[in-house]
C-alpha cells in the first residue's frame, strides 16, 4: 500500500510538473490541479496509513489515526480549490485580453498559417 | 482576560473585520468606503505602537487561539521582530492607501476590501507561530495580492499577473510538500516545537529533514524574489498600479522575514544537526540578486521597471545581511529593512506621478516636453534617488555602512564589500541617467497639454521621505533597537520557552 500511494503521488507530481511547463494556459491550469492533488494526498498520508481506525476519541476504539493531517488537507483542499477557480478565471481573462491562450500572449507559427 | 491580553490578535482581526465590512459597504458612497478604509489603516498604527512597547523589554507575547495549549493549539507570537515588521507595514500601508485615494481605488471594484485582506495576510504572517498558519496567511496575502495586482485591468497587467499567479501557486504546492514532510518526521507544526524536535533529529531522518528545510527555503526565496527565483517580480511590479506596487514593497520582505524567523528557530547556532543549513546558500544567492537587480536597473527602459529592479537589488542587500547572520549583520539588515521599504515605495509612487505628468510618454526614458511642476517633482526625485541608491545623508547609507562593518569579520568580506560598493555606484549611475533623461533633456511642448501632478498625489511621497528622514534623525535609538531585535533572534531558546511554557 505504501508503495502504491508513493507511486500515485509521484505520477501525479510528474504529470503536474510536465503540464505546468507547457506553453498554453489550459495545460498549465491542469498541471497546477494535478500538483495540488498530489500535495493533498501527500499531506494526508503524512499522518501514516491506517485502515478502519477513528480519528476522534471513542470508547470502543482500539487505536487512532492522526486527525491533524486530515484537518490540514481539508484546509489545503479549500485553498487549492479557490486558487484553481481563480486561475481559470484569470486564464479566460488573459485569453480575452491577449487574443490567444499562450502563456506569454504570443501567436504560434502554425496558428498564423492556419 | 481584558482587552490588553488580546493585543497580539488585534492587528490580524481588525483588517479582516474591516475587509468584510467593506464588502457590505460596496454600494455605499465612495467617501464612506474611503473613510472607513483610511481610519482602519490609521488604527493599525497605535496597535503596532502598543505591540512595540509591550515587546520592547524582550517579552514574547504568546496568544493562544481558543486557549489551546501549544504545541497542540495554534499560537500567535509577538516579539520585537514581529512588532518591528507590523510597524513598518502599518506606516507603509497608510501612505500607499492615501495615494490610492487619488483615483486608483475607483478604477475597479473592491480595492479597499482587497487592500485590507492583504494587510490581514501580512500581519498574520508576521505574528503567527505555526508553520501551517504561515502557509495559510501566505495564501491570504497572495490571493489579495492577485486581486490588487490586476486591479484596473489592462493587457500587460493581465499577462504579468498570470505569470505571477501561476508561479506562486507552484510555490504554494512546494510549501505544502515541505510542511508535510516536516510534520511527517516531527509530528508538530508549531515553529518553536519544530525547533526543539529538529535539534534532536536522529541521523536516519537527517537527510529527509534537510531536504524539507531546503525546500521551504526555496519557497521563501521565491516570495522574496531571490536569484534565480526573481524573474516574476520586475514584470508584475512594473505593470501594476502605483499604490499596489508600493504596498508590495513589504511583500518581498515577508519572504525575507520568514527566512529569518523560521531558520533562526530550526537552524540557529544551537539547533544541533541543522545548524548553519543556509550558510552555503544565502549569502552568494543574495549577492547575485543584488548584482542582477542593479544590472536590470541600468538596463531599464522606464522608471517603473527600474524601480522594480531596484526592489530586487534591495532584497539582495537585505538577505546579504540576514545571510551573514551575526548579531551586527542582522541589526544592519533590520535597520535597512524599513528604509528600503519606504524608499522603493516612494519611488513607485513618484514614478506614477511622473508618468501622469509626462502625458503619452509616461515614464519611458525618452526625451519629451518638460513636465509641469518639473522643479518640485525633479527635486523630489533627487531626494528619493539618494534614498534608494543608499547615499549619504539618508538612512540607506547608514544601513549599508553598518552592513559593511558587520561583514569585516566574515569569510565573505571581500565579496560583500566589492558587490555592495560596486552596486551602490551602479545604482547612482542608473538613477542619474533616468533623472537627466526625465528632467533635463527636455524640449518645449508643441501644443501638448500636460496635467501637473496634484499636491495630494505628491504628499504621500513627501511623507515617506519624512519617515526616512526620521530614520536618520533617530538613527541612534533605532539602530539600538535593531540590535536588540537581532539579539533576541540569536537567542531562540527564549522564544521556545515562551511558547511551550511548562510543556517542554
Amino acid at each position: 500500500m505504501e508503495a502504491l500511494i508513493a507511486l500515485v503521488i509521484g505520477v501525479l507530481t510528474a504529470g503536474g510538473v510536465f503540464l505546468a511547463l507547457r506553453d498554453h494556459t489550459f495545460p498549465v491550469v491542469l498541471g497546477l490541479t494535478l500538483l495540488s492533488y498530489a500535495v493533498n494526498l501527500f499531506l494526508f498520508v503524512m499522518g501514516r496509513l491506517a485502515i478502519g481506525v477513528p480519528p476522534v476519541i471513542t470508547e470502543t476504539a482500539s487505536g487512532y489515526t492522526d486527525p491533524l493531517p486530515q484537518a490540514l488537507v481539508l484546509t489545503a483542499i479549500v485553498i487549492s480549490f479557490g486558487m484553481t477557480a481563480f486561475v481559470i478565471a484569470l486564464a479566460l481573462k488573459a485569453r480575452a485580453e491577449l487574443g490567444n491562450d499562450h502563456v506569454d500572449g504570443l501567436q504560434h507559427e502554425e496558428d498564423r498559417h492556419a | 482576560m481584558n482587552l490588553a491580553d488580546h493585543l497580539p490578535v488585534l492587528p490580524v482581526v481588525l483588517p479582516l473585520v474591516i475587509g468584510i465590512l467593506l464588502i457590505s459597504l460596496r454600494n455605499a458612497p465612495p467617501a464612506l468606503q474611503r473613510g472607513a478604509s483610511v481610519s482602519a489603516t490609521l488604527a493599525l498604527l497605535p496597535l503596532a505602537l502598543a505591540l512595540v512597547q509591550a515587546t520592547g523589554d524582550g517579552t514574547h507575547l504568546v496568544y493562544k487561539l481558543g486557549n489551546w495549549e501549544a504545541p497542540y493549539g495554534i499560537v500567535l507570537v509577538a516579539d520585537r521582530l514581529a512588532a518591528w515588521m507590523l510597524m513598518t507595514t502599518a506606516l507603509l500601508a497608510l501612505f500607499a492607501l492615501l495615494y490610492a485615494l487619488n483615483g486608483t481605488d475607483t478604477q475597479g471594484r473592491h480595492f479597499h476590501v482587497l487592500f485590507h485582506l492583504q494587510l490581514f495576510g501580512l500581519n498574520g504572517a508576521f505574528l503567527t507561530g505555526d508553520l501551517f498558519n504561515l502557509f495559510v496567511f501566505f495564501e491570504i496575502l497572495l490571493l489579495a495580492s492577485y486581486g490588487l495586482l490586476l486591479h484596473g485591468g489592462g493587457r500587460l497587467r493581465v499577462k504579468a499577473g498570470l505569470h505571477y499567479v501561476v508561479i506562486n501557486l507552484v510555490g504554494s504546492t512546494l510549501f505544502l510538500f515541505a510542511v508535510g514532510t516536516l510534520y511527517g518526521v516531527t509530528g508538530t507544526l508549531n515553529m518553536a516545537d519544530l525547533g526543539v524536535k529538529l535539534a534532536a533529529t536522529p541521523p536516519e531522518n537527517l537527510a529527509l529533514v534537510q531536504s524539507a528545510a531546503l525546500l521551504l527555503f526555496g519557497v521563501f526565496a521565491l516570495k522574496a524574489a531571490l536569484l534565480p527565483l526573481h524573474l516574476w517580480l520586475p514584470a508584475a511590479y512594473a505593470h501594476t498600479s502605483a499604490p499596489v506596487a508600493a504596498l508590495f514593497a513589504i511583500m518581498t520582505k515577508v519572504g525575507a522575514y520568514s527566512i529569518l524567523r523560521v531558520y533562526s528557530l530550526i537552524a540557529g547556532e544551537t539547533s544541533g544537526p541543522l545548524a548553519g543549513l543556509l550558510d552555503a546558500w544565502l549569502v552568494p544567492a543574495a549577492l547575485a540578486t543584488l548584482a542582477f537587480g542593479m544590472a536590470g536597473a541600468l538596463a531599464s527602459t522606464s522608471l517603473r521597471q527600474q524601480a522594480a529592479y531596484l526592489m530586487v537589488a534591495s532584497i539582495g542587500t537585505l538577505l546579504v545581511a540576514f545571510g551573514l547572520g551575526s548579531t551586527e549583520a542582522l541589526a544592519a539588515g533590520l535597520y535597512y529593512l524599513p528604509h528600503t521599504t519606504f524608499a522603493t515605495a516612494a519611488l513607485f509612487l513618484l514614478a506614477d506621478s511622473i508618468a501622469h505628468g509626462r502625458g503619452e510618454r509616461a515614464d519611458r526614458f525618452e526625451s519629451g516636453p518638460a513636465m509641469p511642476r518639473a522643479r518640485l517633482v525633479g527635486g523630489l526625485f533627487f531626494v528619493v534617488a539618494i534614498a534608494v541608491a543608499g547615499m549619504p545623508p539618508l538612512s540607506g547609507f547608514l544601513g549599508k555602512v553598518m552592513l559593511l562593518q558587520a561583514a569585516i569579520d566574515s569569510p565573505w568580506m571581500v565579496w560583500v564589500w566589492a558587490t555592495v560598493l560596486a552596486t551602490g555606484l551602479a545604482g547612482v549611475i542608473a538613477l542619474t541617467r533616468s533623472g537627466s533623461l526625465l528632467f533635463y533633456r527636455t524640449h518645449s511642448a508643441h501644443g501638448a497639454l500636460l496635467t501637473p501632478p496634484s499636491n495630494a498625489a505628491l504628499a504621500p511621497t513627501f511623507a515617506l521621505l519624512a519617515l526616512i528622514a526620521g530614520l536618520v534623525a533617530a538613527a541612534g535609538p533605532l539602530s539600538g533597537y535593531a540590535a536588540a531585535i537581532a539579539a533576541q533572534i540569536k537567542a531562540p531558546q527564549h522564544y521556545m520557552d515562551a511558547v511551550l511554557g511548562g510543556t517542554r
